[in-house]
């Protein structure tokens, strides 16, 4: 069967060496495949995120999805965790980059890896995948929907969502963006400015802005759902990945 | 966008959670992303007791037109309570 696929639930080493709970899904065979972080959006390691995590698999990559959450809450459910952490202030930027990188590392030594690894995040996981590329060696990363990159929050966030465009200097890898015209955080204006600052730098970026749109148009659970935003949105990505992931 | 901005508060009462009853300690208000609630942000309130874990939680997620009922309901039966009794 070459459309097999396994997934289910495992341990690796995150920030600080840390064991957490992360989510595995990967194609059955030999390889040589590529591998995507996937980080969860704000509502946490849910149902949803396992199911985009099981797409990438069955199109022919490993995906691993770290939990977050899981100091806050080991064993709770997703939803629980992710009320624990919110009231935390949320994941720390360096607690995320740790956490990346040991499901890059984990993904590399798989015997079927190929050695490529990119990353995606979806709403907060935006900012954390732009975050990411920017902090570890990827060699793709794909941002939907993340604010607070260019712009700072508004009063009263926490300080752990401060802009980080200035990390763009270390952006590693290229980077594809997808976002929704409709949306306040990012507002297309934001996203152009960080379009900009990319140009300059010279970092390859692509970005694609959908009409009719608005924030988390990927999530089919929810009414910001728009399908076709979403639909080219997934062509977007199979393309961007096809030619930085696949050997 | 994931606001993260929350009202916290301290509660004396119960709720009644997915293990049962238990003493409520703390109360969450906050207007963001909900988890199951059919619309792009909603006033959610988490009824809590950390000293028992993430899980000892009673969540509610409302519309924002929602939320100022309640508020506006609870007001109201609070006022409507002879003297005395509150």
């Amino acid at each position: 069967m070459r459309d097999a696929l396994m997934a289910g639930t495992i341990s690796i080493s995150g920030h600080g060496g840390d064991e957490i709970e992360a989510y595995l899904a990967h194609p059955v065979g030999p390889g040589p495949f590529g591998s995507v972080v996937v980080i969860h959006h704000m509502p946490g390691y849910d149902e949803p995120t396992k199911e985009i995590a099981r797409k990438f698999a069955a199109h022919g990559y490993a995906a691993l999805m770290p939990n977050l959450y899981h100091r806050e809450a080991p064993g709770a459910s997703p939803d629980d965790a992710a009320a624990t952490a919110r009231a935390r202030g949320g994941v720390p930027d360096e607690r995320l980059t740790g956490d990346v990188g040991g499901a890059a590392a984990y993904l590399r030594a798989m015997d079927s890896s190929n050695g490529k690894v990119g990353v995606i995040g979806y709403c907060s996981g935006g900012r954390q995948s732009f975050l990411a590329a920017c902090s570890l060696q990827l060699d793709a990363a794909v941002d939907c929907y993340g604010a607070f990159i260019v712009n700072p929050p508004p009063e009263g966030m926490p300080r752990t969502l401060q802009p980080i465009v200035g990390l763009a200097k270390d952006l590693s890898c290229p980077l594809l963006g997808l976002f929704g015209a409709d949306d306040k955080y990012p507002a297309p204006a934001e996203t152009a400015e960080l379009a900009r600052e990319l140009t300059v730098l010279g970092k390859t970026h692509e970005f694609h802005t959908y009409d009719g749109a608005g924030h988390a148009f990927f999530a089919v659970n929810r009414p910001s759902y728009r399908v076709d935003a979403a639909n080219d949105g997934w062509a977007r990505i199979w393309d961007f990945y096809g030619r930085f992931l696949t050997s | 966008m994931c606001t993260y901005l929350t009202e916290k508060i301290e509660v004396a009462g119960s709720g009644k959670g997915s293990a049962g009853w238990f003493a409520l300690t703390e109360a969450s208000v906050y207007f963001d992303h909900p988890q199951h609630a059919q619309a792009e942000h909603t006033l959610n309130i988490d009824f809590l007791n950390p000293a028992r874990g993430p899980s000892a939680r009673v969540a509610v997620e409302l519309t924002a037109e929602s939320a100022r009922a309640l508020a506006q309901a609870i007001e109201a039966a609070l006022a409507a309570v002879p003297a005395g009794l509150t």
